[in-house]
């Protein structure tokens, strides 16, 4: 597969794409409300807060959408391969953009639940999504 | 309802370039057709254009997206200008309107050129600038947390978006290929259209799946090509040849979360809270709205906005286009009259408001919707984006 453009690291977002390497999927969260605060900012929306840090969650959330993509936009793309948004089950409004592996294209569906797994990449580690599987 | 800013506004003058699959000319040409026709279809001369604005501004990246901005127009045309503005956060394609009014109304300015120009065509044959990724670059921005998920254009986020709604709404291809359909139909009567041969249904169920639930015959059509209005103060607007196209009122708003992966409603994306604020501005209603422009960079922005200007229930833009007969030319509310951009040729909303002003002023020839219309719903799109424009010619 050709290889994944990897996102410029900051102060924020370094959690997110790193904490992998320990298997853990880090979101903001604040200390005083407990509300997760993503894309991540140290400032929390409901309370005010500003003790707003990276905490390790369940990893584990559902399917809210997902398109199954059929071109090649650049040469050498394997397709299909599905981009899906997954909401956390921790907080529904926390979702994160992925890919769905270890599936086949078509047993993706709505409302399935998910847990997080990490590719390495470089020096970071990007968060995907599989089927939960009984 | 207290005097807005917008209805001191008109449209007294539209201009577009020839619009083609890889241009003879250069991007700033063809910009410089539309804007020279625009300021000469509004009886004005080059001294009395006083303000410029455009969409998104210059972007010098080799991708076509807008490599023009106010700069070079200004020196092209040597304007004399006291205000002007070119930049991308805005509510939509038309934030360059939107500035306009504001500008207008401060007092900077009588006379805004406003253009959008678009490179696309050309810049797909000699770069892979269809790509919005860079290969060996690592990706800063909100655009960030979808790069590494081979996002390689907008319509996969897009198709996010448009999944979950088929899936809440339940409709089906045969339904969403009416827009298409139709919009052939009506490019057929367009001179300056892209491609005017007829397609049927099952041309659009035949045609390739891109990300699901979009077809190729869904997406717009990359082309050469630039659109230009001239936005006047309403008092010169009416010593004008043209009869004033009045900004009846605007929907500019960003009450939701401006993000692609936390827009509140991914399904409506941005467009009712927008929708909403327009129709506070108004005492007109969607019953009295005579021909519709809407966003149509995917053919279901298009059916969104049936639905989030209020001219069908929620979900209900399924059973509105079926058949296709209430969105032609001669149906109850004819849609993307010459085309759009998935016929005509992407232009990026700013073909829309031209062919809104040619309706309106009755300029359409063969595709000239019936009954004197003079009341156009126009609109942009495009995830967390949205603005829309109601047009009235009295």
């Amino acid at each position: 597969m050709t290889a994944r453009i990897l996102p410029a690291i900051d102060r924020d977002n370094e959690a997110f794409w790193t904490w992998g390497g320990e298997g853990r999927l880090a979101i903001h969260r604040c200390a005083d409300c407990r509300y997760y605060v993503h894309p991540p900012v140290p400032f929390c929306p409901q309370c005010e807060g500003r003790d707003v840090a990276a905490q390790a969650v369940s990893g584990r959330g559902r399917i809210v959408s997902f398109t199954v993509n059929h071109k090649a936009w650049v040469p050498g793309l394997s397709v299909p391969y599905v981009l899906a948004l997954v909401a956390l089950d921790e907080q529904e409004d926390v979702r994160i953009a992925c890919n769905i592996v270890d599936c086949a294209p078509e047993e993706v569906a709505f409302g399935m639940p998910v847990e997080v797994l990490f590719e390495p990449a470089e020096d970071l580690w990007v968060p995907l999504f599989r089927p939960v599987r009984p | 309802m207290t005097r807005l800013a917008e209805n001191d506004t008109a449209i007294t003058g539209v201009g577009m370039s020839d619009v083609a699959r890889g241009a003879a000319k250069s991007a700033l040409a063809l910009t410089v057709d539309a804007c020279v026709e625009a300021i000469a279809d509004a009886g004005l001369t080059r001294a009395e254009i006083d303000g410029i604005a455009t969409w998104p501004g210059e972007r010098a990246d080799g991708s076509g997206f807008s490599p023009v901005g106010c700069a070079a127009v200004q020196d092209a045309l040597r304007l004399e200008v006291g205000w002007y503005a070119g930049g991308g956060e805005a509510p939509g394609q038309y934030g360059a309107v939107f500035n306009a009014v504001g500008a207008i109304a401060a007092g900077l300015c009588r006379n805004v050129l406003i253009f959008r120009t678009m490179y696309e065509a050309t810049a797909r044959k000699t770069s892979y600038a269809n790509s919005l990724l860079r290969q060996g670059q690592r990706q800063a921005g909100a655009f960030a947390w979808y790069a590494p998920y081979y996002t390689y254009a907008a319509a996969l986020q897009q198709a996010l978006f448009f999944n979950l709604y088929v899936h809440k709404s339940g409709i089906t291809p045969e339904q969403v290929g009416q827009i298409a359909v139709n919009q052939r139909r009506n490019a057929a009567l367009n001179p300056k259209a892209i491609y005017k041969t007829p397609i049927t249904l099952d041309d659009y169920l035949a045609s390739p799946i891109i990300a699901t639930p979009l077809r190729l015959y869904d997406c717009d059509v990359p082309i050469d090509g630039a659109a230009a209005i001239i936005l006047s103060r309403m008092d010169v607007a009416r010593t004008l040849r043209n009869p004033p196209i009045r900004i009846e009122a605007i929907g500019s708003s960003m009450r939701y979360r401006n993000s692609w992966t936390q827009l509140d409603a991914l399904d409506t994306q941005a467009q009712p809270r927008v929708a909403e604020m327009l129709w506070s501005r108004t005492d007109l209603r969607p019953a009295d709205v005579d021909i519709a422009q809407l966003y149509d960079g995917f053919s279901f922005h298009t059916i969104n906005w049936l639905e989030n200007f209020g001219f069908c229930e929620r979900y209900g833009a399924k059973d509105f286009i079926e058949g296709g007969h209430r969105i032609a030319l001669d149906g109850d509310l004819p849609v993307n009259t010459g085309g759009g951009a998935l016929s005509a040729g992407r232009l990026h909303a700013y073909g829309a408001v031209h062919e809104a002003c040619t309706q309106l002023w009755g300029r359409a020839g063969a595709r000239q919707v019936k009954g004197d219309p003079h009341v156009c719903a126009t609109s942009t799109s495009g995830g967390p984006l949205a603005g829309a424009m109601l047009l009235v010619r009295d």
